[in-house]
């Protein structure tokens, strides 16, 4: 006691004043949201109304960029996105969910290294990755995925040039890459649920899927909602697996994202305005459906914890 | 008895999906190693193989990462650490204390910033890219590697998890650390950093795997081809007069292994990290 009040206690003014000290640790990230978010969402408003004709010269020209939004390839890029999103979802959350819950089990073999390994895509390029997806999926008759489907006796297929197969092995590279991470977020949720809740499951009689439904999908429902708000938000602004499968060479379009879309518009045409007119339709979209998601979620339901 | 036997039953059955889905996540890795032993006119000729063939496979197509574009695929790669490097180091260090403060703290004003996080969270990054690069143009840093960082000196990802984090932590211990005579930062730095080593373990790889592998943004920002990252490096050596194999696929692997013996090493702490971090009500 007596060494403790001694000790010189610190001058705890100005900088150091307590009521100070989190304003000065979160200024970063205050700039960082002017610099970073603020301003460009400004930006990328008024650029939509804009014609851009140089770093620093522009006209506005009120909603012509919207007028024109609405062609053929705008859709198409709509609708190989909406499309990607849909599957993304239905198959990206259920079925780390459904490992998760096996390697949470009890009855696991080797949960962590098989945990472990899962994740090892996530660390690999997609790039990398894609141009392997890209050559197992190719037109060759000797295509890794023709010689499968050659075993069922159906005729090789030009993968990559339709837009239903296309889907396919997007949302296939996709499940590839993220499924270790989505496994990890699950898992990690399962784990920290009470063993209590589980034990007072079985005195009451619940069956390992009872259990599941009523127990564990409860518990981790903040987790399902974050991963679900992700994997809208990546479904919606893919670009990468696209530019991966296809290299920008999309014949007709096919595989081609509104991200995509507005990058080629932007920096491969040069016409900026438009490329913005595009990114406001995406920003609208994501956030429109991730409010009805979280609605139907409950998120905005008074917390009971 | 009948408990054990069904207790196998499902360990089994659990057992044959784990494989399934193993074969299938490393199903690629093994291709892209073969074929990187395999001259690239065979990829052309009959796409991937699961076939080894020793007669026609050697270790020469590595040698071809030092003489292709005279060894350009080492800057590729040297260009990827920096950004890599600086984009997890800057990150961490800003995103950790910011998050600690938000978890820490009452203040006016936090409510606020914890809806952005959450807002931020939903919102797609790629639309603010173009603004971002017409700001960088007038500021005369494309082509810089603090450009290809700068979305991402406080990734609100990792503002999150940080937070989420940091409200597991014991408060007293700010209040034990003032009596002692330490700053509020003093405490951060010299009592909180160290038990938060496993959150720094899990966003370090989270952040690195992210930087390693971004491509649309520094493929706005670079417009050397000295200075590309590995992903735009590789992704230029296919192109629609051929697609240089012997490179790509020796350059595939060599981009890869690195992260995965990083990630082997620490991959435990990973675990507990994104564990403790992992999203709650």
């Amino acid at each position: 006691m007596q060494s403790a009040q001694k000790r010189p206690r610190a001058k705890l003014s100005g900088l150091n004043d307590p009521r100070i000290v989190p304003y000065v640790m979160i200024a970063p990230f205050v700039i960082y949201l002017l610099g970073v978010y603020l301003y460009p969402t400004i930006s990328t408003i008024i650029m939509s109304f804009q014609r851009i004709d140089g770093p620093t010269q522009a006209e506005f020209i009120g909603l012509s960029n919207y007028n024109k939004l609405l062609t053929k390839n705008y859709i198409m890029a709509l609708k190989t996105t909406a499309l990607f999103t849909v599957w993304d979802v239905a198959i990206l959350i259920p079925v780390p969910l459904l490992f998760a819950a096996m390697l949470a089990s009890k009855n696991a073999p080797l949960p962590n290294f098989f945990k472990s390994l899962y994740f090892i895509p996530a660390l690999t390029s997609i790039i990398v990755a894609g141009i392997v997806f890209r050559l197992a999926f190719g037109s060759l008759e000797t295509s890794i995925a023709n010689r499968v489907i050659g075993l069922f006796g159906a005729a090789p297929k030009m993968w990559l040039q339709f837009s239903g197969s296309s889907t396919f092995v997007l949302v296939l590279l996709t499940l590839w890459r993220w499924m270790g991470v989505n496994i990890v977020y699950f898992y990690s949720a399962i784990q920290s649920i009470p063993a209590d809740l589980h034990e007072a499951g079985k005195i009451d009689g619940a069956n390992t899927v009872q259990a599941f439904l009523h127990i564990t999908l409860p518990s981790i429902r903040p987790t399902l909602i974050y991963v679900l708000t992700i994997t809208v938000l990546g479904g919606f602004s893919m670009f990468t697996e696209s530019v991966a499968l296809w290299q920008q060479s999309n014949p007709g379009g096919i595989g081609r994202t509104i991200v995509g879309y507005m990058y080629m518009m932007g920096i491969t045409k040069n016409n900026m305005g438009l490329a913005s007119a595009i990114g406001i339709t995406l920003l609208l979209l994501v956030f429109g459906v991730n409010m009805i998601q979280l609605l139907l979620m409950g998120f905005f339901k008074k917390e009971d914890a | 008895m009948g408990q054990k036997i069904k207790a196998n039953a499902s360990t089994i059955v659990i057992g044959i999906f784990f494989v399934i889905a193993a074969i299938f996540l490393m199903m690629p890795f093994y291709f892209m190693f073969l074929s990187s032993l395999k001259p690239g006119t065979e990829i052309l000729r009959q796409g991937l193989s699961f076939r080894v063939e020793p007669d026609i496979m050697s270790f020469t197509n590595y040698n071809a990462l030092n003489t292709y574009r005279e060894g350009i695929y080492w800057s590729w790669y040297k260009s990827s650490l920096i950004v890599m490097l600086l984009q997890t180091g800057v990150g961490l260090f800003f995103a950790s204390i910011v998050g600690y403060a938000l978890a820490m703290y009452n203040f006016r004003g936090k409510k606020v910033f914890d809806i952005i996080v959450l807002i931020l969270l939903m919102m797609p990054f790629e639309i603010l890219l173009l603004p971002m690069y017409r700001a960088l143009s007038t500021m005369k840093m494309t082509n810089s590697y603090f450009g290809v960082i700068m979305p991402y000196l406080v990734p609100s990802f990792m503002v999150f998890f940080f937070r989420q984090y940091c409200s597991g932590l014991p408060k007293e211990l700010i209040e034990a650390g003032r009596i002692d005579g330490c700053t509020d930062y003093g405490i951060f730095f010299r009592i909180m950093v160290p038990i938060m080593i496993p959150a720094f373990g899990a966003m370090s790889i989270l952040s690195a795997m992210n930087s390693w592998n971004n491509l649309l943004w520094p493929l706005i920002v670079l417009n050397q081809d000295t200075k590309f990252t590995l992903p735009i490096g590789l992704g230029t050596t296919i192109t629609p007069y051929g697609n240089a194999y012997d490179v790509l696929m020796p350059g595939a692997v060599m981009a890869v292994v690195p992260i995965i013996i990083v990630y082997l090493f620490c991959q435990k702490s990973f675990m507990a990290g994104m564990t403790a971090g992992s999203v709650k009500g």
